[in-house]
């Protein structure tokens, strides 16, 4: 879950690192109140979950508090990306006299975190790790030991800085090591991470991702933090539809029905499990076919929960027909979501042999969900007919009836 | 032969009073000649059982009852308990770990992997549903209740190693249907961070003689095929690799996860177009379609001179 800068640098704050006299504000006005207590040139910021702010027209310098009420005015009413910002951040114009970067991240294949420091900041560290490999320095720490300076130290020191700059630096990269590993980020980043003219350092920018499955322990952070539980916080918001998926999954505990993303195609999909959905998606698009959706269906759903997600997306608008698909399966019962899904055409009423263009899930209990499948004329394959052999009979279907 | 597990590995199950770990158990105990379950563990539900499996309060007392070290644990208890639990089962000398349980935040995982490192012991999983030998044992949820992981699983020369559960026995079943049995069949778990990778498991399948040929499962998300790419090159692996990369949209899709919680696409090096030039650059053919690889590893380990049944029924085109 991605945080707002303008959280980010909070976070930063309340580590012990020093950030700018910076403040956040969703009114003009506030905007202009927020430059007089800072007082000189001041940065308005839009607050949105995307990048290109820049480019986009989402950052402005302000020399007065009523330049900055202006600036904060047309940013709060810019669109960026599809994202409409959540405020407006105003920062003291800092005079920097170098801009370094410093970040921690998980290094997956090590199965453990990286501390990533540089000397040349303010821009992508990807780009630097390119151009300029000698001046970004890596280094590895310990899930179960606790963290210790020298670690710090000797990734800062890698790149060549020392000196006073060096010393300065170890608490901070300390600092943001903690908050990585104690708020279970899966990234915290200051960049640019600032050195003014009397060779301190400040924190200009900061972006941080808290894993979601850790979110439950940070209840206090995230309430302080004014974060609802409902913000998913993901690259785009949920849509009423998705949002429908959801609720279809939440009603009973018993396996999912869910992980429902809208797409604007004709081809409902009542797919699973994990990777059976992603390998059904690919094989449907690679014939041609236009889905309606993404989802998920495994651990052996109930078949009212099957029956939900059927209606849902069976009565998606633009939708003809659905392809019920999965990989085999060995817990998920194929007779209970046969059932569920027949239960939602006929509640509907639909003619499941019509509007089911094909039925693909073998595994338990395979005999007995196929003799519905016949009772109703549904069209039904066994694991002889591979996934995408099936994808590709349902885009074939639903192309007929389109034409 | 086999990786990780045979017919003589003793294990427990932590969490087997659970709805879904008594299934486990039942499945496991009916499958190939009966998996060796030793015990059980619930924390308060010592002297109960579970299909004649003893339950214990603590991992300690299970291992005190069996009089001897057990080799293994499939841990299925919730996220929050999970890593004490794992924890526990290191501590008392256990070796091998089968994490199924799902959405365990990552830094637990990686403090478990640490020390499981730290004491010679091995993780597979999270979010997995363990391994399988065909017709001899299996350790997990993998492949379901006995009738149906044999209906998918035969013995052969294939060994498979799948980041999603439920492919593992798609794939096993289309290699089985073409004559071609698997040596091991190793669920690793769809997370970003887990115990068992590509890379950490092929030196298993390397030394194991039945296996001639590597099937993997991949996805968007993560660098482990790249570690694998490196792997395979840096050791100039005997066992040819077919891989089958699903989620080929999600390319469009950045920051957005589908399938699995490792999925998440964090830079241009986690994207499928990004992995499956990495695989191919080191020699891994990339299937695309799951019909397709019979066919591609049984030609490849033609090439290198290994005679598969399925080729020499000519039933492979």
């Amino acid at each position: 879950m991605r945080f707002f800068e303008y959280e980010a640098r909070e976070i930063v704050k309340r580590a012990g690192i020093p950030v700018t006299d910076f403040g956040f504000a969703t009114e003009p006005s506030q905007a202009r109140e927020i430059a007089q207590r800072i007082g000189g040139p001041t940065v308005v910021k839009s607050q949105v979950l995307t990048g290109g702010r820049m480019k986009a027209g989402g950052v402005k310098f302000a020399d007065t508090p009523e330049e900055a009420e202006a600036y904060a005015r047309d940013i709060l009413a810019l669109e960026i990306k599809g994202h409409m910002p959540r405020g407006v951040l105003i920062d003291p114009k800092a005079e920097v006299a170098q801009e370094y970067y410093a970040g921690v991240v998980w290094d997956g294949p090590r199965k453990q975190p990286v501390m990533i420091f540089s000397p040349v900041g303010g821009i992508d560290i990807e780009q630097v790790a390119e151009e300029q490999p000698d001046k970004v320095g890596r280094r590895h720490f310990s899930n179960i030991l606790p963290f210790s300076e020298f670690m710090a130290k000797e990734v800062i020191a890698s790149t060549g800085v020392t000196g006073g700059a060096l010393n300065k630096l170890v608490p901070i990269l300390t600092r943001l090591a903690k908050v990585f590993v104690e708020n279970d980020m899966t990234l915290a980043e200051i960049n640019p991470l600032g050195q003014l003219a009397d060779g301190s350092f400040v924190a200009l920018d900061a972006h941080m991702d808290m894993e979601n499955e850790a979110r439950g322990r940070h209840a206090k952070l995230l309430a302080d933090l004014g974060v609802g539980s409902e913000e998913t916080r993901q690259a785009r918001e949920a849509t009423p539809f998705e949002i429908a998926g959801e609720e279809v999954d939440a009603q009973d505990h018993r396996g999912v029905a869910g992980n429902v993303t809208e797409f604007d195609g004709n081809l409902g999909l009542v797919i699973g499990a994990g990777g059976g959905s992603l390998t059904l998606f690919d094989a449907v698009r690679a014939h041609g076919g236009k889905p309606a959706n993404y989802c998920e269906i495994g651990g052996n759903p109930s078949v009212a929960k099957a029956c939900g997600l059927a209606k849902l997306v069976l009565t998606k608008p633009g939708v003809d027909q659905i392809a019920v698909m999965m990989s085999i399966v060995s817990n998920t019962r194929v007779d209970i979501v046969a059932r569920g899904v027949i239960k939602a055409c006929l509640e509907l009423g639909y003619d499941p042999a019509r509007k089911i263009a094909i039925f693909r899930i073998p595994g338990a209990w395979e005999e007995e969900g196929f003799k519905i499948l016949e009772k109703y004329g549904v069209e039904y394959a066994d694991r002889s007919v591979s996934l995408n052999e099936a994808a590709r009979r349902a885009v074939e279907k639903i192309q007929g009836v389109a034409a | 032969m086999s990786i990780l597990i045979d017919a003589q590995t003793t294990f427990i199950v932590q969490g087997i009073t659970g709805r879904e770990a008594v299934n486990l158990t039942r499945e496991c105990l009916d499958y190939g000649a009966g998996a060796k379950i030793v015990g059980g563990v619930t924390p308060g539900r010592l002297g109960r059982e579970v299909h004649g499996v003893p339950v214990f309060d603590t991992v300690a007392q299970a291992v005190a009852h069996h009089g001897a070290a057990i080799d293994g644990s499939v841990v299925t208890v919730p996220p929050a308990f999970t890593k004490d639990a794992v924890f526990e089962a290191i501590e008392n000398g256990i070796k091998l770990i089968v994490i199924v349980t799902e959405r365990i935040p990552r830094r637990d995982v990686a403090q478990m992997v640490e020390l499981a490192t730290l004491r010679g012991a091995r993780i597979i999983g999270p979010n997995c549903l363990g391994m399988i030998v065909p017709d001899v044992v299996k350790m997990g949820g993998i492949g379901g209740p006995a009738r149906n992981a044999a209906q998918a699983y035969t013995p052969g020369p294939i060994g498979v190693i799948s980041r999603s559960g439920g492919m593992t026995t798609e794939m096993s079943s289309t290699l089985s249907a073409a004559g071609l049995g698997q040596s091991t069949a190793v669920s690793i778990g769809g997370d970003a961070i887990i115990g068992s990778t590509y890379a950490e498991l092929m030196p298993l399948f390397e030394a194991d003689p039945q296996t001639q040929g590597i099937v993997i499962y991949t996805e968007p998300g993560g660098r482990m095929e790249a570690e694998l790419a490196r792997w395979v090159t840096e050791n100039e692996s005997r066992l040819p690799i077919v891989a089958f990369m699903a989620g080929r949209f999600m390319d469009e899709m950045p920051g957005m996860s589908f399938g699995h919680a490792g999925t998440i696409v964090e830079g241009k090096a986690d994207t499928a177009s990004e992995k499956i030039a990495r695989l191919a650059e080191a020699g891994i053919t990339v299937a695309e379609r799951i019909e397709d690889i019979p066919g591609l590893i049984a030609e490849q380990m033609q090439a290198r001179g290994t005679p598969t049944t399925a080729a020499a029924q000519g039933g492979l085109s």
